[in-house]
């Protein structure tokens, strides 16, 4: 459309050839990434005895039935898990964002004599770590925060990668800002909050996602430190039902021969229930996502 | 080494504040940023309880560590837990699968990121390439539950892949342990290659184009400007991604494989993170397990070491 401006030359046979190749691989990757997806949302929209008896690719479900859904939102499991997800992720990214916009702003200092030792202390965490058990034995036992929501939400409370994105970001602001509010009499709360989050917004929106996301996504501390179902997380209740095949408490009033076919819609239902929040929201945000990767490998 | 290593990176500030009265120099510096490193008590509170706490607690490994006596009233075994683990059965296996699977997982899932970046850059039409890689970053965003309950629902005997393989004798996938590898780092590749390449696109991105014009002007086809241009471009961000994957070659992760795995599978499928799982956190075999994971951690350190050190003196790319 737009004259090209940069410098092109008559393509040779082999590089057009390997033009329309790509253009197939790509089509062929995009069909394998999507298509297990689209099974799944077909296959939860269609009759579960259908289902049973159907072979091979689906191309949109079998006779539209919404009974899956009916039964997963009916089970308070899938409710509890959703509201207790939600708690976790609000509290949780609240508390990762704050901690780590007070990290990195305090590093970002430049005339701080403790500055390098502090940051050495942290960045010393990402290559090596106690590990598994005496985290485990500390929060568990040693803090007293098992079965409490506060083992999924303090031990993460920072993560270091992001940090020091939150840092380079921070780096990036001017320092006659700074000076010009310090004449004006402000403190570094009021430089914080009032300059550097404001000038850093879409760092600030790439923490709550990637927090936010890992936190929807997150399974393993709740399957550690949990033991009362009432505080399980959305992903452990799925872990029940799709790993395990607990569809039990859906499929009570189902004769035992149907359980199976059921149970089969149920378990595409609750992936697509557990997933679309975030795969609604994604394509609106993948380039604050991408922006945050693309500081991330900015190396200092 | 920690202690080693910290003493070096705070010799610097010290020794020029021991000039000037060290203790005075550090004085005045916390009054002066009082409001600063009121900010940073807590994230040094953080990182010292829940990173530095665990290193503490990871002596439990030299101990027949007793919960109600606590580490400093538990008795002190020496290497005793190191030595029954490297005489254990299980070993063998452990190292054999860690080290198989990191390998694969080096060998196929390292580069699919950088092929597709490079493939994404040949794109002509802006539109197509969008589309590629919105779709593309998409699996990285689903949790790991999903993707293995995916995965035992399509490898399943009676599951779409035996449907489409349509062979008389379908493979229950999900329990052969000759298939755990392949699924494991081939489900990983679907879900983290377009995410992946989002590094390498950057790093294309940044390469001056009169590069590429200087290299048409003296008549570079388009495999010689990828193999000249583009890949050269990149080179230091690879080095950098594969010191840190060769110092991660023995730390395959425990998440997914405990979803994914099951008695019939562990004799590909365990590694040594799920085994410190079992033994520690099922069995509440602490002290064995603890010294499994710090065996795993030096392990770790020292390999990390090693790529960085082999890096700094073939390219110019390193850690630090």
């Amino acid at each position: 459309m737009v004259g090209a401006r940069r410098i092109r030359l008559k393509e040779s046979r082999g590089e057009r050839l390997f033009g329309m190749g790509n253009v197939a691989l790509m089509l062929a990757l995009i069909v394998v990434t999507l298509y297990p997806l689209l099974y799944v949302l077909f296959a939860s929209l269609s009759n579960p005895t259908l289902l049973a008896g159907h072979r091979g690719l689906l191309f949109g479900p079998l006779s539209l039935s919404l009974e899956a859904y009916r039964r997963v939102f009916e089970n308070p499991m899938i409710l509890t898990g959703y509201r207790n997800t939600l708690f976790y992720v609000v509290a949780g990214t609240t508390l990762n964002v704050l901690m780590t916009a007070l990290g990195a702003y305090a590093l970002s200092r430049r005339n701080l004599l403790l500055k390098n030792p502090v940051m050495f202390l942290i960045v010393f965490t990402m290559f090596f770590s106690g590990g598994l058990i005496p985290t485990y034995l500390l929060v568990g036992q040693t803090l007293h925060m098992q079965d409490t929501p506060w083992a999924l939400i303090v031990p993460g409370a920072i993560t270091t990668i992001n940090l020091i994105i939150m840092r380079t970001a921070f780096n990036a602001v001017p320092v006659s800002l700074d000076e010009a509010a310090r004449l004006d009499g402000a403190n570094d709360w009021t430089i914080l909050f009032k300059i550097y989050l404001p000038l850093s917004l879409p760092v600030v929106a790439v923490m709550i996602l990637f927090y936010g996301v890992a936190h929807w996504n997150s399974f393993f501390p709740a399957m550690v430190y949990l033991r009362t179902r009432e505080l399980y997380p959305l992903q452990l209740v799925l872990r029940e039902i799709l790993i395990s095949s607990n569809v039990q408490n859906m499929t009570t009033d189902v004769s035992s021969g149907d359980v199976f076919a059921i149970g089969e819609t149920i378990k595409y239902a609750t992936i697509i229930v557990a997933t679309a929040p975030i795969l609604l929201v994604y394509p609106f945000l993948q380039r604050y996502f991408v922006k945050g990767v693309m500081i991330g490998a900015i190396k200092e | 080494m920690r202690t080693a290593a910290g003493s070096l990176d705070l010799a610097a500030p010290i020794a020029l504040a021991r000039r000037r009265g060290a203790w005075q120099t550090l004085l005045r510096d916390l009054r002066r940023n009082r409001g600063v490193y009121l900010m940073l008590a807590p994230v040094v509170l953080y990182y010292l309880i829940f990173h530095y706490g665990p290193m503490y607690g990871a002596v439990i490994a030299f101990q027949d560590f007793n919960p109600v006596k606590g580490v400093l009233g538990s008795k002190w075994i020496g290497l005793q837990n190191f030595q029954d683990f490297f005489a254990s059965v299980y070993f063998a296996r452990l190292m054999v699968n860690t080290v198989a699977i990191s390998v694969l997982d080096l060998v196929f899932g390292f580069p699919a990121p950088i092929i597709l970046a490079l493939l994404l850059n040949e794109l002509r039409w802006n539109p197509f390439k969008g589309l590629v890689q919105t779709v593309t970053y998409l699996p990285h965003f689903i949790s790991v539950v999903v993707v293995v309950g995916m995965l035992f629902d399509f490898f399943a005997r009676d599951g779409l892949v035996n449907d489409l393989i349509a062979s008389a004798s379908p493979t229950a996938f999900m329990q052969s342990p000759e298939w755990f590898r392949q699924l494991f780092v081939g489900s990983g590749i679907w879900q983290q290659v377009g995410w992946g390449s989002i590094v390498y696109l950057a790093a294309i991105a940044n390469i001056d184009p009169q590069l590429y014009d200087a290299a048409k002007v003296d008549g570079a086809s388009r495999f010689k400007l990828i193999r000249h241009v583009t890949l050269p471009g990149i080179l230091p961000v690879i080095v950098i991604l594969l010191i840190l994957r060769l110092g991660s070659i023995m730390s395959v992760g425990y998440e997914k494989i405990i979803l994914m795995y099951n008695p019939l599978t562990y004799e590909t499928a365990d590694v040594i993170s799920t085994y410190v799982f079992r033994r520690g956190i099922l069995q509440a075999d602490f002290s064995f397990s603890a010294a499994v994971g710090l065996f795993n951690s030096v392990i770790n350190f020292g390999l990390l070491l090693a790529a960085n050190r082999i890096s700094r003196r073939l390219t110019d790319s390193s850690l630090w």
